[in-house]
């Protein structure tokens, strides 16, 4: 069924609203692409079975949905409307749950429980990894199917393109997305409003492009997945109203084929939409029409980069080109193209809903509304937290993150994936803005958040980025070409004990250069993770020069793994050995074979009496 | 009618036709500005970046490749500032730790007083400049060999790397190369340079298909070992 | 749909392919990720054809074939490992699972066993960092790798079937029922 009208809209979402079950319960099952790998699926289908055959489908309800954010404890429940959450359930604990459900009774036993003193918090809100965020975004991805457009709309959805055709005019819309001060999220900051206007006022004869940057190239940065695997119809209607505003014509959802799970939500959100005639010719009757095709990525980090991503739009090799003339003016085909991050889109129903001033009071004066990173690497608390801007990073760590793993030290967090940098623990005072991290010597980038202990070496971070970005760089560029191949060599060289203190400077000097002579992004902000460490791990790097030592006990050419009195002779060790290089009586000490050991760090894993050293 | 804008270079302020680069603009006021991968008659690519010239003014100041930069009205440009020549005098330093053998990129560290790279010695035969894909596609209309792969795997060749159809064996490829020019002259010791007979093949045409290639340059020890 | 190399590419279904995807030259990605998805790799005749019906230089399409990394110009094995050596998976011990599969299958990432059996590729980041390190073997997604765990993966990928083409890329393991709604 076609929606032709405003009317037509805000009837057929009436009706969704008051088909609405009042009395009845929701459990809600995260299942993007890491939910199924943690075995979502099958939970899904013990809930669905179990509904069938006890007979309570019409008092408990399901909703399949994308990530929630909490991804340590998935596969999750989440039921509405009390909103308890039961962590970590296994498919023997479903009947209870569900049974529980239809009394409207919480189990306490199966709640997430504080690690320390084992209190269970039931309600998620409670909980200290959801306490302190402000999940305008997130929360979405609990109220919606995506596959299913209705549950969309039923819950909010598309009102604020109708709000926006309803006003009639494009030059509020404009207006409205400057003064909430949104800026881009893909990483560079750029005000969003802006782009806007000065897309709008390019002449449109032949056509006018918004793309949708889905290319999430930084390691360690899965939010744009979550966004666009959980809720695509937010990204489709933040590009209808920002259609609407500048008189773009064609829409194109550039992602990374490494995301299969998007890829097909979004096909599937495109299909409803067209078929509701909210996206097609004369929109809802407001006399504009727009259309949105996705185009794959191939593999390419450098795609993620405006001028490559049109490139590789256009069918063409990623190579990035010199701007001026920009995107807005001269963008695919040469036509005029306002390209934003999936964030950045995923925002702009927010601002209309709400109204710009609301949204502004989120966040800090220059950086308002709220920002989703991944917390990821060594943390207790691993997943999606969206936070408002100006919170600091102690905060995100401790109280969100719940901390280190184990009895580990946190040293410091890299923000910004391969264009960013680190941050060290004495700087975790510091907001998490845009301007902040850049003169922290890092950047927002994507939102990446790596936290790192005592056990990650710098060096090797450094080295790991390095090898990261040689291998991404389109090559175009000498300095970035042969720069990111010689930082590369002279991190392995000191990885391999080989380095000096010259080439410490000469580190130095290149990465500097290469930052001030490249083109395009990727090379003015390769030398960050080298820069960064430098500027505030100088120590580790003079102890793998000059002592020939890698504290965190990473860098295997100076590092060698020997077993101590500790050691009860259970032989863990011996049997995960996967080199055989651990000899010795059983009950007796174990001794490691240093011509064999791989130092792959097995036995460290699954030793239970802390025998095993790394020096 | 193309717009006149006003470029202020070093200084000196030129009225500098829409649709210039500061490159032209700078040089037509006589500032040198040293260039690898650019030729009158090719496209600019930007590549080598040794044409970087800085933009702007205060904390907005921003090297950019001249070449490739259009003049824009207002624009500030400074052709040799400190930071312009530290960054030129890396590049080099770089391009030596490559392709040392090249006598195009051993007069340009002359010229800025380089003498010595700290980098692990390398002996590349091609440093991508891509004039010989720019020569083969524009002036040649032929486009058999292009560039492939990304990073530190990019190189230049045909595609497959088998015999193209659409070579002509005119030679171009070679005429332009920065790596294969002015090599060591072999019979004319006078012009001979230094490491010349490192260069013992011509870069990127060690291949069969190449073979009845006609070759402009003068004898030099590569044919002349080959014809042993 | 696999294809041996050595029996040659269907020019008529290459040109199929594009006349789907001919909505100016802006299709030559997807195209290739077609072709992909049909031989198991790129084979030399069907980028000629490709060359041939979209009017572009062979130079052009050999140039966007090598520089994204997702296509792959040699056949590939009958199982398929991709291991994330993304920044979250490489700082808990991602390189030791890579280091471990290569010794364990005598070949570095990127190439295919002797035999045929398996192909072994890393991956910059498959996006479900809280899980790593991560390793997709036929599609199916194994979480928080060791080097211990990998004995299991490469026997049971080994007991399964040989996959489908169209699973080169990680998909979810994504049992039908489990999606279709009530």
């Amino acid at each position: 069924m076609r929606l032709n009208s405003l009317r037509d809209f805000k009837a057929f979402q009436g009706g969704l609203v008051n088909d609405r079950d009042p009395n009845g319960r929701t459990l809600v099952i995260p299942a993007g692409t890491c939910g199924r790998a943690s075995g979502a699926d099958d939970l899904i289908r013990s809930v669905r079975e179990t509904l069938l055959h006890s007979g309570l489908a019409h008092k408990v309800h399901v909703r399949v949905t994308g990530c929630h954010g909490f991804c340590e404890v998935e596969p999750s429940i989440l039921v509405e409307p009390e909103g308890v959450l039961y962590p970590r359930v296994s498919v023997k604990a479903v009947g209870r749950i569900v049974e529980a459900a239809a009394r409207g009774e919480i189990l306490e036993d199966l709640a997430w429980a504080d690690p320390v003193d084992g209190v269970p918090i039931p309600r998620q809100k409670d909980i200290p990894f959801f306490k302190k965020q402000v999940r305008t975004i997130l929360s979405r991805n609990e109220q919606v199917d995506p596959e299913r457009v209705e549950t969309y709309i039923e819950s909010g959805g598309y009102a604020a393109l109708a709000k926006a055709l309803e006003r009639g005019n494009p030059e509020w819309v404009i207006q409205e997305v400057k003064t909430s001060g949104l800026r881009g999220r893909g990483g560079a900051g750029f005000p969003t409003g802006v782009k806007w206007e000065l897309l709008a006022k390019q002449p449109c004869t032949q056509g006018k492009f918004l793309v949708c940057n889905a290319d999430e190239g930084d390691p360690g940065a899965y939010m744009d997945r979550s966004v666009l695997e959980g809720n695509p119809h937010s990204i489709l209607e933040g590009m209808l109203i920002g259609a609407y505003a500048t008189g773009a014509t064609e829409g194109i959802i550039y992602v990374r084929n490494e995301y299969p799970l998007a890829i097909k939500h979004v096909n599937v959100a495109l299909e409803q939409a067209e078929e509701l005639g909210l996206l097609g010719q004369d929109i809802l009757g407001a006399g504009y029409s727009f259309e949105i095709r996705v185009v794959q990525g191939a593999g390419a980090f450098v795609c993620g980069e405006e001028t490559a991503l049109i490139r590789s739009i256009e069918g063409r090799m990623g190579e990035p080109r010199q701007r001026p003339p920009f995107p807005v003016q001269s963008g695919i085909g040469g036509k005029p193209t306002g390209i934003n991050n999936v964030e950045t889109w995923a925002n702009i129903p927010v601002i209309i809903d709400q109204g710009s001033a609301v949204f502004a009071q989120v966040g800090t004066t220059r950086n308002s509304g709220t920002k989703i990173f991944s917390l990821v690497g060594k943390i207790r608390n691993t997943g999606l937290v969206e936070v408002p801007m100006g919170i600091t990073i102690e905060e995100i760590v401790r109280d969100i993150g719940g901390g280190p793993v184990g009895k580990a030290t946190i040293k410091a967090v890299q923000t910004g994936g391969p264009s960013g940098g680190c941050i060290p623990v004495s700087r975790f005072d510091l907001p998490i803005d845009y301007d902040s991290l850049a003169q922290a010597g890092s950047i927002m980038g994507s939102g990446g958040m790596i936290v790192m202990d005592d056990h990650t070496c710098i060096v090797d971070v450094a080295k790991y980025f390095m090898g990261f970005l040689k291998d991404e760089s389109c090559g175009t560029c000498f300095t970035c070409r042969k720069g990111t191949q010689r930082m590369f060599e002279i991190l392995d060289d000191i990885i391999q004990g080989r380095g000096t203190p010259e080439q410490l400077d000469l580190l130095e000097e290149l990465a500097r250069v290469v930052k001030d002579t490249t083109m395009c992004g990727l090379g003015q902000t390769a030398s960050n993770p080298v820069l960064s460490t430098l500027r505030y791990f100088r120590d580790e790097y003079l102890e793998h020069i000059e002592n020939h030592r890698c504290p965190a006990g990473v860098c295997k050419p100076l590092i060698s793994y020997s077993i101590n009195d500790n050691c009860s002779g259970c032989q863990a060790c011996v049997t995960g050995c996967p080199a055989e290089a651990i000899r010795g009586e059983r009950k007796q000490r174990q001794f490691i074979d240093a011509l064999k050991c791989v130092k792959c760090g097995t036995c460290r894993s699954v030793c239970k009496h802390d025998a095993v050293e790394v020096a | 009618m193309k717009g006149m804008t006003n470029v202020t270079i070093n200084g000196l302020t030129v009225t500098a036709e829409e649709g210039m680069t500061v490159l032209e603009a700078a040089r037509f006021m006589g500032f040198p500005i040293p260039t690898l991968c650019h030729m009158d008659g090719l496209s600019p690519y930007g590549a080598c970046r040794l044409c970087v010239v800085e933009i702007g003014e205060g904390p907005r100041a921003k090297l950019v490749s001249s070449c490739t930069y259009p003049v824009e009205d207002g624009l500030k440009v400074r052709t040799a500032s400190t930071r312009v020549i530290r960054a030129r005098k890396m590049i080099l330093e770089l391009l030596l730790g490559s392709c040392p053998q090249s006598k195009v990129i051993q007069d340009l560290a002359a010229a800025h007083g380089m003498h010595q790279q700290r980098f692990r010695q390398e002996h590349e035969d091609c440093i991508l400049c891509g004039l010989c894909v720019r020569m083969c596609e524009e002036q040649m209309m032929a486009k058999a060999i292009g560039f492939r792969y990304r990073g530190e795997k990019r190189s230049i060749g045909t595609p497959f790397d088998v015999k193209s159809e659409q070579c002509r064996l005119c030679g171009g490829c070679i005429y332009v190369c920065p790596a294969c020019q002015l090599r060591c002259t072999y019979t004319e010791p006078e012009k001979a340079v230094c490491g010349g007979c490192e260069n013992l093949a011509p870069p990127c045409l060690e291949k069969d298909p190449f073979d009845d290639m006609m070759c402009y340059m003068a004898p030099c020890v590569a044919c002349e070992l080959q014809k042993d | 749909m696999t294809i041996n190399a050595e029996a040659g590419v269907d020019a008529s279904e290459i040109q199929a392919i594009v006349a789907r995807h001919n909505e100016g030259c802006g299709e030559l990605i997807a195209i290739l990720e077609e072709i992909q998805a049909t031989y198991d790799y790129l084979p030399e005749q069907a980028l000629r054809v490709v060359a041939r019906a979209t009017d572009r230089s062979l130079v052009d399409i050999y140039g966007v074939a090598t520089f994204y990394r997702s296509f792959s110009l040699q056949p590939r094995g009958r199982h398929h490992l991709c291991a994330c050596l993304g920044t979250a998976c490489h700082v808990r011990g991602a390189p030791m699972v890579v280091e471990e599969f290569e010794r364990q299958l005598g070949i570095r990432a990127g190439e295919t066993t002797p035999d045929g059996e398996f192909t072994l590729e890393t991956v910059n980041c498959l996006g479900a960092c809280a899980l790593g390190p991560i390793v997709v073997a036929d599609g199916a997604y194994y979480s928080k790798v060791d080097v211990i765990g990998i004995k299991k993966i490469l026997r049971k990928t080994r007991t399964k079937p040989e996959r489908d083409s169209a699973q080169c890329t990680p998909v979810a393991k994504v049992p039908a029922a489990a999606v279709s709604n009530l």
